[in-house]
C-alpha cells in the first residue's frame, strides 16, 4: 500500500514537475502569465486520445508528434496575441494583467473548441495496463513509463539550458531581460523560443498524462493552477525548484488522496500554497528577488 | 443648477427601473433580474480591481459562498438573517484571501483567486458528499422574482453610491496614488494593504449578496452549478468593455455585453464558450481602457480638430 502510493505520488509528481517547467519558462524567461497553459495540455492529451483510439497509434509516437505541434503553436500565439502587447505595455505590471486577461480570453476559445470536438465527457484510453512488479508492490506499467518520460524530458531540458550556449542565453533573458541585448543576445527572439519551449513541454504533459489519467475538456484549468502553485514554490524560473517542488506537490497530493480523502486533494494543494505565500514567497529554493 | 438636474434625472431613472416588474412579462423579468446581478457584480468588480489594477478571478467563488449559504441555511433560519450570515462568510473568505496575498506582488493575487472557486467548488462537494450525503439541494422560499428584482435594483444602487463615494473620499485618493505608483504611495504614508484589503473585503462582500440574493430563483442546487467560471469571466469582460476605473463603466459595459451573451446562448449554444473568448481577446486588444475611454478620446480629438480649426 504505502510503496503503491509513493510511486503513484512520485508519477503525479513527476507530471506536475514536468508541465510547471514549461510554464517557469513561459514565465520567468517571457513574462507571460500564460493561464491558457493548462489547456494546451489538455489539448495534447485528447490529441494522444484521439490518434490512440482512431488510429492505434501509439502514444510515445503521438509525444513525438505533440511536442513540435505544441512548440509551433505557441511560437504562433506569442507572435500574433501577445508580442503586440508586449510592444505595447510600458511597464512590467501593465504586461502582467494584458497578458493575464488576454489568455483567459484564450482559455476559453481552447476549451470551447475541445467541447465542441469531443463532448464534456471523461475521457481515457487503455495504454499498457498491466502491473509490473516493484519491491512487492503492483504498479501499473504506463505509470511508470510516465514517470520515466517525466524524468527524461524534465532532465534533458535542464541539461538544454544549463549546458548549452543557447540554453545560457535563454536564462540570461530571465535574469537580466534589459543587460542581455547587450552581450548580443537577440532578447525577442530569446523570449519567443522560451514561450514555444514551454507550450512544447505543455504537450508533452499532456500526452503522458492521458497515459495514465482521465481528463476532460475543462480540466485545463487545474492543470494551470497547480504548474502555477508549483511553480511559486519552487521559485519563478528555477527549473530544479519546479522539480522538487513538482514532486513535493504529487506526493502530497496522492498521499491525502490514499490516507485522507480524494476529495481533499485540492485542499492540501491550496493549504501549501497559503503557507508558501504566507512564509517563503519567493519559493522554497529561491532568494529574495527585488 | 445641472446638479439638481442630474439628481432628478437619477431619480427618475431609478423610479422607472424599480416600477418595471410591473409592466413586463415574466421572460422580461428574468431578463432586468439577470441584468441588475451582472450590473452590481461588475461594479463591484470595478470597486477594487479598478483603481488597484489587481485582476480579480475569483467573482464566482464568492456568488457561489453566497447561493449555497442560503440552500444551506434557509430552511432553519429567517431569510434576513440568512442574508447576514452569507454576507459574513464572504467577508471572512475575503479577508483569508486578502491578507494572504495583497501584500505580495499582483500575480499572487490572481493565481489564488484563479483557483479559489474551484477549490471552494471541492470542498463543497467534499462536505455534501461525506457529511450531508447528497449532492445536490433544493431551495424552497417564498420569494417572488419582482422581490429578487427590487433587492438587486437596490444592492446595485447601493454598490454605485458606494464607489461614488469612495471615488470622492480619502480613500479613492489613496487608492488612485497605489494604483498609479506604489512606491510613492507608501512614501506618503498610505497604509497600502490595508486600503487593498478593505476595498476587496467590500466588493467580496457585495458578490456574496448577489449570489445569496439570486439563489431562489435556481430552486435547484449544486456545486457544479453556482460555482460555473463563466460568471468570473462575464464579469471581468463587462467591466473591462466599460472602463474599470470609471464609475458609470461597469453599468454600459454590462447592459450591451449580457444582452449579446443571452442571445448568443440562446442561438449559438455550442460556440458560445469561443465566441466569448474571442471576444473578450479582441476587447484586450481594442479597447484596453474601456468604451468610456475610447469615447472620450475620440470626443477630445474631435474637439481639438474642431477649435484649431476655428483658429486658423
Amino acid at each position: 500500500m504505502f510503496v503503491t502510493t509513493l510511486i503513484a505520488g512520485l508519477v503525479l509528481g513527476g507530471t506536475y514537475a514536468l508541465v510547471a517547467m514549461g510554464l517557469t519558462l513561459q514565465y520567468g524567461i517571457s513574462r507571460i502569465m500564460n493561464l491558457a497553459y493548462g489547456e494546451t495540455i489538455i489539448a495534447a492529451s485528447f490529441l494522444a486520445y484521439a490518434l490512440s483510439s482512431s488510429f492505434n497509434i501509439n502514444p510515445l509516437i503521438s509525444l513525438v508528434l505533440a511536442a513540435p505541434l505544441g512548440f509551433v503553436f505557441s511560437y504562433l500565439i506569442y507572435g500574433l496575441m501577445l508580442r503586440p502587447l508586449v510592444a505595447r505595455s510600458k511597464t512590467a505590471m501593465a504586461l502582467e494583467i494584458d497578458s493575464i486577461l488576454a489568455t483567459f480570453g484564450l482559455l476559453f476559445v481552447i476549451q470551447g473548441v475541445m467541447l465542441l470536438m469531443f463532448g464534456g465527457n471523461y475521457i481515457s484510453y487503455s495504454y499498457m495496463n498491466f502491473g509490473v512488479d516493484i519491491f512487492g508492490a503492483s504498479v501499473a506499467a504506463n505509470r511508470l513509463l510516465a514517470l520515466v518520460l517525466a524524468l527524461a524530458l524534465g532532465g534533458g531540458l535542464y541539461l538544454l539550458l544549463t549546458r548549452t550556449l543557447w540554453g545560457t542565453a535563454l536564462r540570461a533573458v530571465a535574469v537580466a531581460p534589459s543587460s542581455a541585448p547587450l552581450v548580443g543576445i537577440d532578447a525577442n527572439r530569446a523570449v519567443r523560443l522560451a514561450f514555444a519551449l514551454g507550450g512544447a513541454l505543455a504537450a508533452c504533459g499532456g500526452v503522458v498524462i492521458s497515459m495514465y489519467q482521465t481528463f476532460t475538456a475543462t480540466t485545463g484549468v487545474v492543470f494551470t493552477m497547480k504548474a502555477l502553485i508549483v511553480v511559486i514554490m519552487g521559485g519563478v524560473g528555477n527549473l530544479l525548484g519546479a522539480l522538487s517542488a513538482g514532486l513535493i506537490l504529487g506526493l502530497v497530493e496522492t498521499f491525502v488522496a490514499t490516507y485522507v480523502s480524494p476529495g481533499l486533494t485540492l485542499a492540501a494543494v491550496y493549504l501549501i500554497f497559503l503557507g508558501i505565500l504566507l512564509w517563503r514567497p519567493s519559493g522554497l529554493f529561491g532568494k529574495a528577488r527585488r | 443648477m445641472k446638479r439638481i438636474a442630474t439628481a432628478a434625472g437619477l431619480i427618475t431613472l431609478v423610479a422607472a427601473l424599480a416600477s418595471a416588474p410591473f409592466f413586463l412579462d415574466a421572460y422580461g423579468l428574468g431578463l432586468m433580474m439577470g441584468l441588475a446581478g451582472y450590473v452590481t457584480l461588475a461594479t463591484a468588480w470595478a470597486l477594487f480591481s479598478g483603481p488597484t489594477g489587481y485582476v480579480s478571478l475569483a467573482t464566482v467563488a464568492f456568488v457561489g459562498i453566497g447561493a449555497y449559504c442560503v440552500a444551506a441555511l434557509s430552511e432553519v433560519l429567517p431569510y434576513p438573517l440568512v442574508l447576514l450570515i452569507a454576507a459574513g462568510i464572504g467577508l471572512a473568505v475575503a479577508l483569508v484571501v486578502g491578507l494572504s496575498t495583497l501584500r505580495l506582488s499582483g500575480v499572487y493575487f490572481v493565481i489564488f483567486t484563479f483557483g479559489l472557486a474551484e477549490l471552494i467548488r471541492q470542498l463543497v462537494t467534499f462536505y455534501e458528499i461525506n457529511v450531508t450525503g447528497t449532492l445536490g439541494r433544493y431551495i424552497f422560499l417564498g420569494i417572488t422574482p419582482e422581490q429578487i428584482y427590487w433587492q438587486l435594483l437596490a444592492l446595485g444602487i447601493v454598490t454605485m453610491l458606494l464607489r461614488w463615494w469612495i471615488g470622492r473620499s480619502r480613500i479613492g485618493l489613496a487608492l488612485k496614488v497605489i494604483g498609479d505608483d506604489e512606491v510613492v504611495a507608501s512614501h506618503v504614508g498610505i497604509d497600502i494593504a490595508r486600503t487593498k484589503l478593505a476595498l476587496f473585503a467590500i466588493s467580496a462582500t457585495i458578490m456574496t449578496l448577489v449570489g445569496a440574493i439570486q439563489a431562489p430563483r435556481w430552486t435547484y442546487v449544486e456545486p457544479a452549478i453556482v460555482f460555473n467560471p463563466t460568471v468570473s469571466f462575464l464579469t471581468l469582460i463587462m467591466a473591462l468593455l466599460g472602463g474599470a476605473t470609471r464609475l458609470w463603466g461597469p453599468l454600459l459595459g454590462a447592459v450591451p455585453l449580457f444582452l449579446l451573451f443571452e442571445w448568443l446562448s440562446a442561438n449559438f449554444p455550442n460556440h458560445y464558450s469561443i465566441l466569448l473568448g474571442l471576444l473578450f481577446i479582441l476587447i484586450v486588444f481594442a479597447l484596453p481602457k474601456g468604451v468610456l475611454s475610447f469615447i472620450e478620446q475620440m470626443w477630445g480629438k474631435a474637439h481639438r480638430t474642431d477649435d484649431s480649426g476655428a483658429r486658423s
